[in-house]
């Protein structure tokens, strides 16, 4: 008996009995004979002891960010998440309950996430925000869902080229049984106004990003009037830090705006469980996916919080459901409104700043360097820099000295050539910027 | 106690912050003035440590949990979560690995990726699987994808139904017209099974595939299950698995050599990752040798020389979200399956079905069975008590919360009357489905002597009953001083 199961022989005895079969055996006689009881070939069970070495053996074969300098980033960023954070997310009333079915007995799941839709719209300046959605990616995607059902018999979507390539792969996952055509994307190097230029009357939404995945920041004033006056609507993938200092995509008139949460206190994970962040205008409350969270009142008239909105939703919608989600990101939004509570308005500013100029500072320094070039623009914390070896050769010759350097964009876009994407935040120092200069000189 | 906690923006004071950053060490550089934040985010709050330590403790406390009482959410499986889990899966090498970084520095990672998805697919008898689904919801949709995208291959272009019982979780319905596909109910029969008649009847050439649940969400098991896969596949359909009740048959059956071709495993049920007040789950499927090559991409190999890379399969339906899936799950769902191994994994479910059938037995002859059987991992009641008028299933279930249980799932599955869906889970001791099952009998008869009890149901909650409608009519959904001010002041 494992110490997971606290029913003892006796009582198992004394239950089989009660329920009226001879042996535990045969409470599964619906199960057809010939494939009743199949042996599982699975490595013997350990203790805990024996565990903990085994994950440590695991663990410490991975470089992370105690022992590397990290540079990388291109959609997953080395940002600091306060300690405060994980005491909350241990607490086992927020991480072993689920789905707050029972308000009376989930309040505060519930209004940790109305808190946490309050703060993303103070952060972007849109009217509504979801509850979460599995990452950025499926975010973006279930925006296009939504605007296709918003817009009607549109069959459309466009997608600027400078948006995350994982994610213009998903988007087009999760179309690929509806006949959307997905277009925009296809001539490296194209713009924003090239992806512009091909939105019509047939399209229902306009994707961009900013920073867009090269890092380059955008001005979107009046771009949404463009895309509007066609009948379409305009998303922006933005980055949450980006807007303790820059430009909101509620100020550019966004009709949706998503983005990966993963910078709000979420830690690297090795790629998941990140945050997706939805938000729209109230007038398409009705046509969002995932859950939300509203105010009302108890029978006593005490305020409380409730899930609302509910005939959205695949358990009472089935087929007419805006989306097939269920389960969403939960406690990944708690740790997004634990860190946003603990930043507050200046620490979001703070944070922005330091990432700014610390980004600056390396591109500047970098710039200097014979045989590397920093691609024009204006940026916030990642930026390209072309190389005069190819990227492989020079991560490899910095992993000798514990730093992971940038994304190597070889395989998305040939075309730059030997360029690096490297994203400076925070958490890397001047001293470890210098290194890394110094080290990329010495390579050239 | 007056538990009521203000919204955080009430407890804000200008001037206040909760971290401790770096300075600046490197000099400022010129800030592109034209695309600053115009808005001075002054409604963002401002709060100390220890303050939002307060209030999202205080809050909290405002919950019911596993850690704190049975939670027999029918369908969800509210097992314990293992403690160990939340330790392993913050050690630095996970939780603070970058998911682009080399794959020479990521070995022990994907190592831990490529086991588990070896004993998944060991567990369910599929010879792939890939973890990178977010959830179970996300979990068929990739199989459903998968299905469209094999039959397109195969040339078959007509395949543009699947079937889905009348008693199938919600999200198989909706996962279907995700992928452009018209959804065919089928009935089910008086035993709580797909009724056989109206599949045969249903099935046709433009048949994609058929979704089921095994048990299913009566918490039965469907023990034509065999002859069911074999007409599926006879009409040239696929046969989808959903692994929300996978916990029943672990060491019990493998859904893969039953006739499956795909299923997704809930990792957040069935394996104890934590289920997070809504996530994040993890919904890792397996499939047949024939559906592999469409599997979403990254998954893990093993190289000639043993080490581990990432590939993506050759028709891949492509990514269903980005990087490798929700990898601190993995970890967690690792630790379990090595922590019990076969004998422990066939012990989950053996205590998780007798656990559902004593509860059963104790309760049919008060709140009559949907279907009169042994039941697996859970039992499906109906909330229909003799001589009790004026009670429904959610009074009853309002009442367990005074008792100091969490209800079960009510109202589900919808071709059930008054449903009330129990699922006690393996890790639930029999001291306390004793107290449960007397609560639920103590109800009863509070439901013909004194009926007002349950209408008033819950008193010792935070709050009692809500008003959801005005939730719904007048939606406000984020912090609004005026409308917060109004709902106090009406008090």
């Amino acid at each position: 008996m494992s110490h997971y199961i606290s029913i003892t022989a006796t009582e198992r005895a004394e239950m089989l009995k009660a329920i009226g079969v001879a042996s535990t055996d045969d409470m599964f006689v619906d199960v057809p004979e010939g494939w009743r009881f199949p042996a599982l070939d699975l490595p013997a069970p350990m203790s805990e002891p024996e565990l903990v070495r085994a994950l440590l053996a695991r663990s410490n074969k991975n470089a992370h960010v105690h022992t590397h300098s990290i540079f990388l980033g291109a959609g997953a960023y080395n940002h600091f998440v306060p300690t405060a954070i994980d005491q909350i997310l241990r607490r086992g009333e927020y991480y072993t309950s689920y789905t707050p079915y029972q308000p009376e007995i989930s309040q505060g799941t519930l209004q940790a996430i109305f808190e946490y839709q309050s703060m993303i719209c103070s952060l972007t300046g849109m009217e509504i925000a979801n509850a979460s959605h599995y990452d950025g990616a499926t975010a973006l995607a279930e925006a296009a869902i939504m605007a296709l059902n918003v817009t009607r018999n549109r069959r459309k979507i466009v997608v600027a080229r400078s948006v995350n390539p994982q994610y213009r792969a998903v988007l087009r996952t999760y179309l690929q049984g509806l006949e959307i055509e997905v277009v925009g994307d296809e001539t490296p190097g194209s713009s924003i106004d090239d992806a512009l230029a091909l939105v019509d009357k047939q399209t229902a939404l306009l994707i961009v990003q900013s920073p867009d995945f090269f890092g380059r920041m955008h001005d979107l004033r009046g771009l949404a009037e463009k895309v509007q006056a066609q009948g379409a609507l305009l998303c922006v993938h933005f980055d949450p830090l980006a807007l303790g200092l820059f430009q909101t995509p509620a100020e550019v008139g966004a009709d949706i705006a998503t983005a990966e949460g993963q910078p709000l206190g979420l830690g690297l994970n090795f790629g998941g469980p990140y945050l997706g962040v939805f938000t729209t205008r109230q007038k398409h409350v009705h046509k969002i996916a995932g859950r939300i969270v509203g105010v009302t009142k108890d029978v006593d008239g005490q305020l409380a919080y409730v899930l609302t909105l509910r005939a959205r939703e695949q358990d009472i919608r089935r087929e007419r459901a805006t989306s097939n989600i269920c389960t969403n990101q939960g406690l990944m939004a708690l740790a997004a409104t634990v860190y946003m509570s603990l930043m507050g308005r200046q620490g979001m500013r703070n944070v922005a700043e330091l990432c700014y100029h610390r980004a600056h500072y390396a591109a500047e320094a970098l710039a200097r360097l014979p045989g590397y070039q920093v691609e024009p623009g204006t940026f916030f914390k990642e930026f390209v820099v072309h190389c005069p070896r190819p990227v492989a050769e020079l991560n490899a010759a910095l992993r000798e000295h514990q730093i992971v350097g940038g994304y190597d964009l070889a395989e998305d876009e040939p075309t730059l050539g030997n360029a690096m994407l490297l994203a400076v935040t925070e958490m890397n120092s001047k001293a470890d910027i210098d290194r890394l200069v110094e080290l990329l000189g010495q390579f050239g | 106690m007056d538990t009521y906690e203000p919204h955080i923006y009430e407890l804000s004071a200008p001037g206040k912050h909760g971290t401790n950053l770096p300075r600046l060490d490197v000099p400022e550089a010129a800030l592109p003035t034209a695309l600053l934040r115009q808005d001075g985010m002054n409604d963002f709050p401002e709060l100390t440590e220890p303050e939002v330590m307060r209030h999202y403790t205080r809050i909290s406390q405002r919950n019911a949990s596993p850690d704190t009482m049975m939670y027999p959410l029918g369908s969800c499986t509210m097992k314990a979560t293992p403690k160990l889990h939340e330790e392993v899966a913050r050690y630095a090498g996970f939780a603070a690995a970058h998911p682009l970084q080399d794959e020479s520095l990521s070995q022990g990672a994907l190592q831990l990726m490529y086991e588990l998805q070896d004993y998944l697919g060991e567990i369910s008898g599929f010879e792939a699987v890939s973890l990178q689904p977010a959830a179970g919801a996300q979990g068929e949709f990739t199989g459903i994808l998968a299905f469209r995208a094999y039959h397109l291959d195969r040339g078959d272009l007509d395949r543009t139904e699947v079937l889905v019982p009348n008693a199938a979780h919600g999200t198989n319905p909706a996962t279907a017209a995700m992928v452009g596909l018209k959804v065919v109910e089928l009935k089910s029969n008086a035993r709580g099974n797909v009724d056989m008649d109206d599949l045969r009847a249903k099935l046709s050439p433009r048949t994609a595939g058929m979704m089921l649940t095994n048990p299913n969400t009566l918490g039965l098991f469907e023990d034509q299950i065999v002859e069911i896969c074999q007409l599926v596949h006879e009409a040239g359909g696929l046969m989808y698995g959903d692994g929300a009740n996978f916990n029943a048959i672990l060491g019990i059956a493998k859904p893969g050599k039953l006739g499956f071709d795909f299923m997704h495993y809930n990792l957040h049920k069935t394996f104890t990752t934590p289920h997070g007040g809504g996530g994040p789950g993890s919904g890792a499927v397996g499939c047949t040798a024939e559906l592999a090559p469409f599997l979403p991409g990254p998954r893990v190999r093993q190289t000639a020389s043993g080490n581990y890379e990432l590939f993506t399969p050759e028709k891949s339906i492509g990514r269903m979200k980005a990087f490798h899936g929700n990898f601190a799950m993995l970890v967690r769902a690792w630790t379990y399956i090595r922590t019990l191994g076969a004998a422990g994994l066939r012990e989950v479910s053996e205590i998780a079905v007798l656990n559902a059938n004593y509860v059963r037995v104790k309760l049919k002859d008060i709140y009559p069975q949907a279907v009169d059987r042994i039941c697996m991992h859970e039992t499906v009641l109906k909330g229909q008590i003799a001589g009790a008028q004026g009670i429904r299933t959610l009074d009853i279930a309002k009442r367990l919360i005074d008792y100091g249980f969490h209800p079960p799932t009510v109202y589900f599955p919808l071709i059930v009357p008054e449903a009330l869906m129990i699922e006690p889970t393996e890790t639930e001791g029999k001291r306390t489905l004793d107290i449960f099952i007397q609560a639920m009998r103590d109800i009863a008869r509070e439901a013909v002597e004194t009926p007002d009890v349950l209408h008033d149901a819950p008193t010792t909650a935070p709050v009692r009953r809500l008003d959801e409608v005005r939730a719904a009519r007048q939606p406000i959904l984020r912090y609004n001083a005026e409308a917060f001010a109004q709902i106090l002041n009406e008090q």
